[in-house]
Order: structure tokens, then C-alpha cells, then sequence
């Protein structure tokens, strides 16, 4: 029997590998998943560094399905965000992967959403966006397109919330969108991300073939191929693999992120730069105007410093500092009492 | 006129933000310097400037610092609120007020000294703003005059209080000797009250809750903050700040802790819950309204078993209430937070000195216990300064309660997290990052076994819960114990938090004036330890003094008792906003005793 192919840190993908999925087949989240793990095994993470964090939903359940030798919180509805800040104050060491969902992001956890982002937490955020709650048997999520129809004809009368445009407006630091079938530009853009220091917002399409599959959807397979729209083709060459193909510097931009890998984006479109954000924002709103589906990597930034940067925090992980470091001797208080006499 | 020694309330009746808390502090500051038990309570609008506001300063040779329902001596500042103060006082009480208001006329059963403040403070100098500022300082030098406070006292409470800013330390003397000055020229003494050097202080120091608090988080080890201002609880996580800046530096001059302010509390207890997850001594501080908010994430805290330290400086509600009055009326909402079978621990500090005890060892019981901890505080304690025998060095090592380390996991091979492995009810827990293929589990708050698998199965839900339950039994036990005053009497009071000031107080009363006899059980955590019901079988009548309308705690009691026990507990609740005073529990026990 042919031995496992490893990784550079000697694991198999099996070693990546979650508890079987309960979501429907063919649900474009199980597919998000498998390149989660893929690219956390080709990039050689350790999954005991990982903490998978979640909300509430179909999306949030997905943690579960992938990584279980990285630690897990399954939180609550549009709060994972809070949770995340949290656990990465206690041990800034922590690689944090957020997994949530349209409905847990762009409804219930707006706020939090938009606090984290503004904050630059060192996180990847994927939102697995269905545009329909699936849990609760298929109503609209706030990110449902005008016009978009339920299975019932039942049309979305209110604009989207795009999640991407927020994150560029309040300070994102890697922005991006993609879809759960387009393997290749996936899997780049997630090990980017995870190469990113700071906030990393994937809103990544992922049809629910059980309640918004259907013909008038607009977040449908069917849909979502015809009118995607790359902005270019990305490679991602890790740090560990300095052999990034070179091409004509005329059309290919190289970013290089913030762990010596570089994210190569090969132009489709002329023109387009990643760290020019007014840029992103204009052509995501034309590609809205046209009804296409803009995918690849809008806005990158590897210069803002993040949150855990600000706080002037020790390097090491505040939650295993010694009991000496964080308990002031006897003289700390004798001189505070002193004071108040 | 016989002389009354020691035994004084004295109201400074002003206007907010007229910038009148340095010279009652400095009173405070004096009196406690002559040695006198003395208390200061801030009785304030939610506003920035322009509204009432009055500050009583007791002074008491027997040590009650409670509050005292009448003043002795009003000093009248604020034109707006002079006549119904001085309609409110008791004949024989003294009136130090600004001349222009006229007040000498209203009444003629009191001592009245008219005071032309502006004139008082003209010759010191400075611009209109400062003069302004200045004609509080000035009310300090009379009262000073009039109460014989000394005067070298004064002056070096102002030092203390202006160690910072020469100049002002300059005004401020000046004025308040040109007070002084005024009275002794232009006042008769014609009231009972003095102030007398005593030598009841010594060692003592004064402090506010919020800061004894801050200041037991800090020595607790507390690693990450994170919170949203909300009053009174606003000045314990700044006073946090301002100590942890100071003395949690390493030494690299990297700080051992993250303090954030969140976007609001449902972020704020989410970051802490997030935080005790991966490991960090993490605590909130909030009042109701942001109770009410944490609700949910409090409730997965309870179930996914977090640690966690909530610090509740309760004022009064419903709603947004009176958020700058204090009250016991979270009691009940936070004991159940959440939805579902939930319950809480609970810790009632009534001292400065246990704000700071609980302050660290709240930490160790939420770790230890695995489960959120709240502290319930309120405004009279958390805002008001209080006298308070120096702080003592917490005398045990921090206990970080179960965590499996990678070497556990190496000679373990594997752990279930919710497993009742030493049959208390605690699992063993780790914390994400530890370097060990078997160190994860998946935290959440869906139902689960005790490897932390999602399951819906009912044997495992019904198992968990029951041993949920028996976790917080345990707790009874290692929680803060009830502490007992008296033996023998057939008429208990039990008692909690802020109250407890009025109660010595009242049972005193009850004692000396009234001939009834009280045993008294303070008690400080829930769920109770089983000494409180042996207290309550103990005694025929039980009163359950308390700060709120529904009588709270004496509904948790009511959880705990025998129908036969139930019948003994009376309610004694109130609910002005204002701190408990001794008078009103012993009028109500009394009647009630019939006496």
C-alpha cells in the first residue's frame, strides 16, 4: 500500500480531517470545508495552533466537519466575532479561522461583524453565503439579491447587504470573494488569507441546494457560474516554496504577505490593483449594475497593524503567563494601601 | 445647648459638575484624618452639569458609616433645591448658605449662617470660572470654622487632593482660610454639632468600591478586560486601567493583560467568554441594563463551561430606572440569567475591603468551577468612598482549577472534556493552543456528551444537566461562608451586600431602644451554604433585609427552604435609590415585633 503523502510538518490530510458532515449533500459549504483543510494542510499548519469559531447556522455548524484536532468554539447567533476577539486577547499565538454564514453575519451579527473588521483582528472570516436561512427551512437572508425568488415565487423586495463592500468601507485588511465551486481561485485565496495579518473577509458563494438552488435564484449553481466574474487568475506561493512561476510583471501583480508568501494575482482585467480600495469599491458596485458575480481577491493591505499589534500585549500568550507575572508582589500593595491611608 | 460630639450628617447641597467633589472629599478627607469615622455619599443626577446633586458626609464617633436619614447640617449652594432642603431638615439642624438665597427667613427652629460666598472668594483671584470653582473650597473653610475641624488638617487634605497642580493647591488654601476667616469674624455658633479629634483611624484608609475591586482583579492575575461604560460600573474598569498601567508592565515594558472597550455588552461578555475559553483570567463589568444584554452569552458560558468573572455594580430598574441610584435589584435576574435550566454563582461583597477579597478570589472560583461568576456590587459601595482596615495580600496561590497540561495529555493519552472524572461535577478542560494532537475538544453550546460531541440523545442531555447540578452544589460549600453575629435570640435578620452597614446599625437600635434582641447572618455567595437554613431554623422570625422591592433574595431562600422554614421569613425592602439607613429597618422590625 503506497504510503500517505505529508506535509511539510509530516501529517496526512487525514490528519486534517473532521467528523463526517450532516449537511445536505452537494451543499456548497462541504465544499468551503474540504478546501479549508486542504489549504491548512498544504501550508503546513499544525491544527493544534488552529481555533475554528462559529456562530449559529448551517455555516457555523461546519467546523465540526473538518480540523478536529484544532480547537472549536460553536458560539452563538452573529456572536462569533466577540468570541473570537476574546480568544485571541487570551493567546495571540492562535491561528483563528471564523466560519460563519449570511444570515449570521449580515443579520443578527452585523455589529459584531462590523466591529471586528474596523478592529483589524488577526482573522479569517468566511462567510458561506446562501443568501436563505437554511436551518429554519429557507427564508431570505439580508444578503439576498432584489428580485431573487424563494422556491415558492416569492420575490426579495430589499436590496442586498454586501458584505464585501462593508469590509472594504470599514477598514478590511484582505477582502475578497469567491465561490464554493471554483476549486482553484478558492484554495489560493484561503491560503492567502491565511498568510494575511489582519481581518481576511471571504464571502465565499455557497449555494443551498435544498432551499435556494432553484431557477430565479441568484445565489443558484446554475447562476452563480453563469454570471461569475474574475477579476484575475491567483496563485498563492507560500514562504516554505520559493519557486512562485514568474510571469511578465506587466500583468501580474505580487503581493507579498506578511509571512514572506506572496499572493500572485494574473491580470484578466487591466488595471485592476488589489491595494487600491476605492478601486474594489467602484467595481464591485459596477459588477452589481451589470448582475455579474465579481470573484478574486478585491483589496489587500499588509501595512495597518493589527489590534493585537495596538495593545502593546506581551508576545507570549496572556493566558499561560506565570502566576508571578500577573500577581503584583506584596510590595505592589503595601505601596497602594500606603497611598489611600 | 448641650454639645453633640461625633455625631453629625453634614449635606453639601450643590449643583452638578459645579466641580464640588474636591471639597467634599477634602471634608471627608479631614475628618478621617482627625481620626473620626466619617462615610461620604454621592447622591447624583444622571447629567453632565446643572442638575442637583448633594453629598452627605457622616461623622460617628460609634463607627456607623451607614447612611443617616437626617441631616444635621445642611451647607446650601444650589438656589434650585435650597428651600425644600430646608424645609426637609429637622428642627435644632444648622443651614450654612449662600446669603443671596435669603433662606434665614423661612424657618425660624434653625441655626441659620448666611454666607456671601462670591465676596469670599473675590479677593483670592483667578478668572470667573475658577471663583466658581472656588466658592466650593470656601463652604469647606467655614464648616471648618463652625465644626472645628483643624485646621492643618485641612490643609493637608487639600494637599493631597491638589498634589498635582500647584496653582490650584494655591487658590484652594487660600480660599478655604479666607472661609475659615470669614466665620470666625462674622458667625455665632448657634447648633449643638462638633467634630473632635478621636483616635479611631489609625492604619485605616479610605477607598471606593470600584477601585477595592479593580484593585482585587488586578492582584486576581485578571488578564483581559473587556467592557462597555455603563453607570456606576463605569469607574471600576477606569481605576483597572489606571492601576494595571502602572504596576502590570513585564519587563520588557509589555503589558500583561488586554483591556478593550467593546462596541456593547453583548460584545463585551462575548470577548470575556471567548477569553476564559482560551485561557485567560477574563472579567466584564456592567449594571442592569447590560445585564439584561448578556443574557445569552452568560447562559453558553454556563453550558460550554467557561470561566468567567462579571462584576454587577447594580443601580435601580427596571429599564434604563435611575441609573445613577443604587439598589439589590439584580438579584434574582442574575442568579437565573438565561434561558433554560441555568443557574449562577453569585458573590455579595459588602465591604471595600471584600470588593477587593472577591476581586481576586472570584477568579478562583470561576476556574476553579468552570463556570461564570458574578459579583453583585451596587452604587452605595462601587461609587462611595469608605473607610476600610488596610487590604490583605490574598494568602493563597492563584488556583487555575483543571486544565490539562501536554504532559497530562502525553501520560493521559486523551481526555473527555465533560467527563465527571473526580465526581464533583468539574471536568478537565484545555486550552486551545496546548501542542498535543489529543488536546482539542469542540466547545459549544448545542447539547452534547461528555466528549463534547453534538448529540440529542436525552440520556445525555439529562446527564449533563444532572451533573451541572451537582456541580453548583458543590460550589455551597467553597463559596465565601455566611458570617454570624449573635447567638440565641429568637429574631434573625439576614442580610447582604451594602445593607449590611445599616443593619449593625439597626440591630442597635433594635437593641437599645427598642429591647429586641437580633441574630444577624450575613450572607455572601449563592448558591447559600447550608448554614443558612440552620440559621433559619434556628430563629422563629427571620427578616431578610434587602435592598429591592420583591424581596429577592429572600425568593432564592425560599428555593432552598422547607415550607415550614418559608413561614418564618419576613421581608424588609426598600426601595428609594437611596443607601439603606439603619432607621428605617429597625422602625420596620420594631412595628413588626410590635414593639
Amino acid at each position: 500500500m503506497a504510503e500517505a503523502k505529508t506535509n511539510r510538518i509530516g501529517l496526512t490530510l487525514a490528519d486534517y480531517q473532521g467528523s463526517k458532515s450532516t449537511l445536505c449533500a452537494g451543499c456548497g459549504h462541504n465544499a468551503i470545508s474540504e478546501r479549508l483543510l486542504g489549504a491548512m494542510f498544504e501550508l503546513g499548519i499544525k491544527p493544534e495552533r488552529v481555533a475554528k469559531l462559529s456562530g449559529i447556522g448551517c455555516s457555523s455548524k461546519s467546523p465540526a466537519y473538518f480540523m478536529s484536532r484544532a480547537h472549536s468554539f460553536n458560539t452563538l447567533h452573529g456572536r462569533m466575532p466577540s468570541v473570537a476577539t476574546g480568544a485571541l486577547l487570551a493567546n495571540r499565538t492562535l491561528i483563528a479561522l471564523g466560519v460563519s454564514g449570511d444570515g449570521d453575519t449580515a443579520s443578527i451579527g452585523i455589529g459584531q461583524f462590523i466591529h471586528l473588521v474596523r478592529r483589524n483582528l488577526p482573522l479569517v472570516y468566511v462567510i458561506e453565503d446562501n443568501g436563505v436561512y437554511g436551518l429554519t427551512k429557507g427564508q431570505f437572508s439580508a444578503t439576498a439579491d432584489l428580485g431573487s425568488t424563494l422556491k415558492t415565487g416569492v420575490a426579495n423586495e430589499l436590496p442586498p447587504i454586501d458584505t464585501c463592500l462593508l469590509a472594504l468601507q470599514l477598514g478590511a485588511t484582505f477582502v475578497g470573494r469567491s465561490f464554493s465551486g471554483d476549486k482553484k481561485q478558492l484554495s489560493a485565496m484561503l491560503k492567502a488569507a491565511i498568510a494575511h495579518r489582519g481581518t481576511a473577509v471571504l464571502d465565499v458563494i455557497s449555494p443551498c441546494v435544498a432551499f435556494n438552488d432553484h431557477e430565479g435564484s441568484t445565489k443558484s449553481y446554475a447562476y452563480t457560474k453563469d454570471h461569475e466574474e474574475p477579476l484575475h487568475e491567483l496563485s498563492f506561493v507560500p514562504v516554505f516554496e520559493d519557486i512562485g512561476v514568474e510571469y511578465d510583471p506587466g500583468t501580474t501583480v505580487d503581493v507579498r504577505l506578511h509571512d514572506g508568501s506572496r499572493l500572485q494575482l494574473h491580470k484578466l482585467e487591466e488595471s485592476y490593483d488589489p491595494r487600491d480600495k476605492v478601486r474594489g469599491m467602484v467595481r464591485v458596485l459596477e459588477a452589481h449594475a451589470k448582475g455579474q458575480v465579481l470573484t478574486g481577491v478585491l483589496y489587500v493591505n499588509t501595512e495597518t497593524p493589527t489590534l493585537l499589534e495596538q495593545l502593546g500585549m506581551s508576545e507570549r500568550p496572556l493566558a499561560t503567563l506565570r502566576a508571578e507575572e500577573v500577581r503584583p508582589p506584596r510590595s505592589v500593595l503595601d505601596e497602594v494601601m500606603r497611598s489611600l491611608r | 445647648m448641650a454639645t453633640v460630639v461625633n455625631d453629625v450628617s453634614l449635606q453639601v447641597a450643590t449643583v452638578n459638575g459645579s466641580g464640588s467633589q474636591s471639597a467634599n472629599t477634602v471634608l471627608l478627607r479631614t475628618i478621617f484624618q482627625m481620626g473620626v469615622p466619617v462615610s461620604g455619599k454621592n447622591l447624583f443626577p444622571s447629567n453632565i452639569a446643572g442638575l442637583p446633586t448633594w453629598y452627605t458626609i457622616r461623622a460617628n464617633k460609634d463607627g456607623w458609616v451607614g447612611r443617616k436619614k437626617e441631616i444635621d447640617v445642611l451647607v446650601a449652594m444650589n438656589p434650585e433645591s435650597a428651600k425644600e432642603d430646608v424645609a426637609n431638615l429637622r428642627p435644632g439642624s444648622a443651614v450654612v448658605f449662600d446669603e443671596p438665597l435669603g433662606l434665614a427667613s423661612q424657618r425660624s427652629d434653625l441655626a441659620f449662617y448666611p454666607v456671601p460666598f462670591d465676596k469670599v472668594v473675590q479677593p483670592i483671584g483667578g478668572d470667573a470660572k475658577t471663583k466658581k470653582l472656588l466658592r466650593n473650597m470656601a463652604y469647606v473653610g467655614v464648616v471648618a470654622q463652625l465644626y472645628e475641624l483643624e485646621m492643618p488638617e485641612v490643609e493637608r487634605a487639600i494637599g493631597k487632593q491638589f498634589s498635582k497642580k500647584a496653582k490650584a493647591l494655591e487658590l484652594n488654601l487660600a480660599v478655604a482660610r479666607a472661609g475659615f476667616e470669614f466665620a470666625r469674624t462674622n458667625l455665632k455658633k448657634n447648633d449643638p454639632f462638633t467634630i473632635r479629634r478621636l483616635d479611631k483611624n489609625q492604619g485605616k484608609i479610605i477607598i471606593d468600591g470600584n477601585s477595592a475591586a479593580a484593585l482585587g482583579a488586578m492582584f486576581g492575575g485578571v488578564t483581559v478586560v473587556t467592557w462597555y461604560p455603563i453607570t456606576p460600573s463605569t469607574s471600576l474598569v477606569e481605576s483597572l486601567i489606571g492601576y494595571m498601567k502602572q504596576y502590570r508592565l513585564g519587563p520588557d515594558g509589555k503589558a500583561t493583560f488586554a483591556i478593550l472597550q467593546a462596541e456593547d455588552e453583548l460584545a463585551a461578555i462575548g470577548m470575556v467568554i471567548g477569553a476564559g475559553w482560551a485561557g485567560a483570567r477574563a472579567m466584564t463589568a456592567t449594571a442592569g441594563p447590560g445585564i439584561s444584554l448578556m443574557g445569552e452569552f452568560v447562559g453558553l458560558g454556563y453550558f460550554a463551561e467557561v470561566p468567567a468573572v462579571i462584576w454587577d455594580v447594580q443601580r435601580v430598574g427596571p429599564s434604563t430606572g435611575l441609573p445613577t441610584r443604587t439598589s439589590q435589584g439584580d438579584v434574582l435576574s442574575v442568579a437565573f440569567l438565561s434561558h433554560g435550566d441555568t443557574r449562577h454563582i453569585l458573590l455579595f461583597p459588602a465591604t471595600v475591603e471584600e470588593c477587593f477579597r472577591f476581586g481576586w478570589e472570584a477568579f478562583d472560583i470561576a476556574e476553579q468551577f468552570q463556570t461564570p461568576v458574578f459579583v453583585l456590587s451596587d452604587l452605595d459601595l462601587g461609587m462611595n468612598n469608605w473607610m476600610s482596615e488596610p487590604f490583605s495580600y490574598p494568602e493563597q496561590p492563584i488556583r487555575r482549577g483543571k486544565v490539562l497540561s501536554k504532559e497530562d495529555l502525553d501520560r493521559l493519552g486523551g481526555f473527555e472534556r465533560y467527563r465527571d472524572v473526580d465526581g464533583d461535577g468539574v471536568g478537565y478542560r484545555t486550552l486551545p493552543g496546548t501542542d498535543h494532537p489529543a488536546a482539542a475538544y469542540f466547545a459549544r453550546g448545542t447539547g452534547h456528551n461528555e466528549k463534547a460531541q453534538y448529540s440529542e440523545r436525552s440520556d445525555d442531555w439529562e446527564r449533563n444537566l444532572a451533573r451541572l447540578t451537582r456541580k453548583l452544589d458543590n460550589a455551597r460549600a467553597a463559596l465565601p461562608a455566611p458570617l454570624l453575629e449573635g447567638q440565641g435570640a429568637p429574631v434573625g435578620i439576614i442580610a447582604y451586600g451594602s445593607s449590611h452597614h445599616a443593619v449593625l446599625e439597626a440591630r442597635e437600635q433594635l437593641q437599645k431602644e427598642k429591647g429586641v434582641e437580633t441574630d444577624y447572618l450575613r450572607v455572601r455567595a449563592y448558591p447559600f451554604s447550608r448554614e443558612v437554613e440552620g440559621f433559619v431554623k434556628a430563629h422563629e422570625r427571620v427578616y431578610v433585609v434587602e435592598q429591592n422591592r420583591d424581596g429577592q433574595l429572600g425568593s432564592l431562600l425560599r428555593l432552598d427552604l422547607t415550607a415550614e422554614l418559608v413561614s418564618r421569613l419576613r421581608s424588609v425592602a426598600h426601595i428609594p435609590g437611596l443607601p439603606l439607613d439603619a432607621r428605617s429597618v429597625t422602625e420596620e422590625v420594631a412595628s413588626r415585633e410590635g414593639r
